[in-house]
């Protein structure tokens, strides 16, 4: 019977359940291990949301974490679709504030449903009301803010969404947030000179935030999925 | 029972829609008294009153054509018989049957004008093929034979008429409206008086068994300014949605006045009407469309509701896609609550995304798509600007572009030109560019237009 080293244990949480106890003292010393290395896996107040396998080792949680606030740097509307793509398609609601060029047909080929995305591209001077409104309500809250914010109002809007469990994502630059995500280069692939046509790119992403993510992470994706 | 005269009106343009149809009902009522709609599309009325007082049946029916015609703008044809049944059938064809003669008017019809398209092609098979043959076989074999509803299809096909006409009774006046001695200025004070107004028209709505799925909001202020917006929903508003919905948008309405926004309602509101429109029968359950319901759902759109009290309701879309090549012609946003068929005819709901549309842009598409071209301008080696000539040959490999005016980026690679050429008939309508892929040397990647000389962005691969 093999019982999981604790590195495999750091790789796979769900490793050790798999195995049977048949040596108590040495699986009560791997789980005290586990615990102290991955504290923030084993408890996630209000659950996590499904994200796409490639871009779940940038994530500290494994998953959006309700609750949090995610900073998505544009221009990257790209990687904001694929971080909220996921959550969509296994059926939360998601927002979008004040991006009125965003490409439907890009989410959808995503995999965003648009059957449950809303779009609000010019919410006016009542940015933050209709944030906070829309946080009340949606899973997910993609918001371009329109200028520099306050750090009163945006400690406010933070702090509705962790208090409703909704996933707070700001696209542009924000102050305070749990995780920010940035596009460090990106590569396209499949045009030539005068042929071929652009099909895939491979991105160098940037993961860093507070608390556990507080050391930068890098990975690269192949876009689209 | 022996069958009156009934004429029948059939309007095929409008058939699919109850609301437009309703403006024919509305000019036809003003002549004839008593008309039952059969279905959007064909109403019924008894025609031996109406025919004596214009002066014979043909009379009315150009006097009703004419009316319809001048009042809604539509074409539609009339027929007379003996029953509904049968003038249903002569109004498919614009004729006026004789009394007497609505036997042998609808004994030479197919079987399958019957609208039982199991037992027609039974009948087809047992070789009986017009209603005439129907009509002579035994009463009591057909109702042993093929059951009861079969025996009234004969007795149709026979020319008996099952039942009369029923007229429908004229709509109701269902608006509310409330005068307020004190104007409302104070968004609590709104919110009560809200709550108010649409427990009585709820009450109004219950009485008659209805529910409606837009509601019309009217609003008159101190000073005079009529303040007016319509809400619509896919499916009935429940009480608590219209409540809701006054009270947003009288939370709107106030808020602008209060700062000075954009919204301007002069002053405080002294009148508050609500009408409901598109009134459907109320039923216990409806199915959503926008999925099956759920406390998610639920919660999510009274969220993007409260926005839309906020804003405005066509400040919250949601997006339709459709058929196009290009990549803004593909993509229809829609105000949250109305119809979302695309534009180019419904979308199957399964199977290849978006069917085969030759010309497209194949995936994967752009995140960023620009309203307006952004200007650009793109020069080969030599510094010319690059064009394409008419057999679709660029006139120089593209090499630098310069976008809205700033400094020239080279360019690692592009593709094109993917001709586009629209409406060539249509006059100004028409619309001929091409398209060009191109990526910057600073990793960048552009979908460019070229159209008449000119240059310009159109989307952005970020």
């Amino acid at each position: 019977m093999m019982i999981p080293s604790l590195a495999e244990c750091q790789e796979d949480p769900e490793a050790l359940c798999r195995t049977s106890a048949r040596t108590p003292r040495r699986v009560d010393r791997l789980v005290a291990g586990f615990r102290t290395v991955r504290r923030a896996d084993m408890a996630v107040p209000g659950g996590l949301l499904p994200v796409r396998p490639e871009l779940r080792p940038i994530l500290p949680w494994g998953g959006l974490r309700r609750g949090s606030t995610i900073v998505a740097v544009p221009a990257a509307t790209s990687v904001m679709l694929g971080l909220i793509s996921a959550a969509s398609a296994a059926g939360s609601w998601c927002g979008v504030v004040g991006i009125p060029t965003l490409n439907a047909i890009a989410a959808a080929e995503q995999g965003v449903a648009l059957d449950r995305l809303a779009c609000v591209p010019d919410p006016g001077r009542d940015w933050a009301a209709a944030v906070a409104a829309l946080l009340d309500g949606l899973d997910i809250v993609v918001a371009a803010p329109p200028g520099p914010i306050a750090d009163a109002v945006a400690d406010r809007l933070a702090a509705r969404a962790r208090q409703r469990g909704s996933v707070f994502v700001p696209y542009g630059t924000w102050r305070g947030a749990d995780l920010t995500i940035e596009t460090v280069r990106s590569t396209w692939y499949g045009l030539g000179v005068g042929r071929g046509r652009l099909r895939w790119r491979e991105m160098v992403i940037r993961a860093w935030g507070r608390g556990i993510a507080s050391i930068p992470k890098e990975i690269k994706v192949w876009f689209p999925g | 029972m022996t069958a009156e005269r009934v004429l029948v009106i059939w309007c095929p343009e409008l058939a699919p829609d109850a609301r437009a149809y309703e403006s024919v009902l509305v000019a036809v009522e003003e002549v004839v008294p008593a008309v039952e709609v059969i279905r959007p599309g064909a109403c019924a009325l008894a025609a031996r009153g109406p025919s004596r007082y214009f002066g014979g049946e043909t009379a009315l029916v150009e006097r009703l054509t004419s009316l319809i015609a001048e009042r809604c703008g539509v074409h539609v044809t009339i027929g007379i018989a003996d029953g509904v049944f049968a003038a249903g059938l002569a109004a498919r064809t614009g004729t006026v049957v004789p009394a007497g003669q609505t036997l042998a008017f609808l004994a030479g019809l197919p079987v399958r004008v019957l609208g039982r398209p199991a037992l027609a092609s039974l009948l087809r098979r047992l070789g009986v093929r017009t209603l005439g043959d129907y009509a002579a076989l035994p009463a009591a074999d057909v109702l042993t034979r093929f059951g009861a509803d079969a025996a009234r299809a004969q007795v149709l096909a026979a020319g008996g008429e099952i039942r009369p006409v029923v007229p429908r009774t004229p709509p109701v006046e269902l608006g509310v409206a409330q005068e307020f001695d004190e104007p409302i200025e104070r968004v609590d004070v709104a919110a009560f008086v809200a709550r108010s107004l649409a427990a009585r028209l709820t009450t109004v709505l219950i009485r008659h068994g209805l529910a409606c799925t837009q509601l019309v909001i009217e609003a008159e202020t101190t000073t005079g300014t009529r303040l007016r917006r319509a809400w619509r929903n896919e499916g009935p508003i429940t009480p608590g949605g219209i409540a809701d919905r006054v009270r947003w948008q009288l939370d709107g309405w106030l808020a602008g006045s209060i700062r000075g926004g954009t919204v301007t309602p002069a002053g405080p509101i002294a009148l508050l009407r609500l009408t409901p429109e598109n009134v459907v029968p109320q039923l216990s359950v409806q199915p959503g469309l926008w999925g099956e319901p759920g406390e998610e759902r639920d919660r999510a759109i009274r969220a993007l509701t409260r926005v839309q009290g906020l804003l405005g309701p066509e400040a919250v879309t949601a997006a339709v896609l459709g058929g196009g090549r290009g990549q803004a012609d593909r993509v229809r946003w829609v105000p949250l609550g109305d119809d979302r068929t695309p534009a180019s005819g419904p979308v199957p709901a399964s199977g290849p995304m978006f069917g085969p549309w030759p010309g497209r842009l194949p995936a994967p598409s752009p995140a960023t798509v620009y309203a307006e071209l952004l200007p650009a301008t793109v020069r080969d080696a030599r510094g010319d600007v690059v064009g394409v000539t008419g057999r679709l040959a660029v006139t120089g490999y593209p090499t630098t572009i310069a976008i809205q005016g700033r400094s020239s980026v080279r360019l690692t690679g592009w593709s094109g030109p993917w001709p586009v050429d629209e409406r060539w008939w249509a006059g100004e309508r028409a619309r001929r560019y091409a398209r060009f892929q191109v990526l910057l040397a600073d990793g960048r990647a552009f979908l460019l237009h070229l159209s008449g000389g000119h240059w310009g962005v159109a989307a952005y691969y970020d």
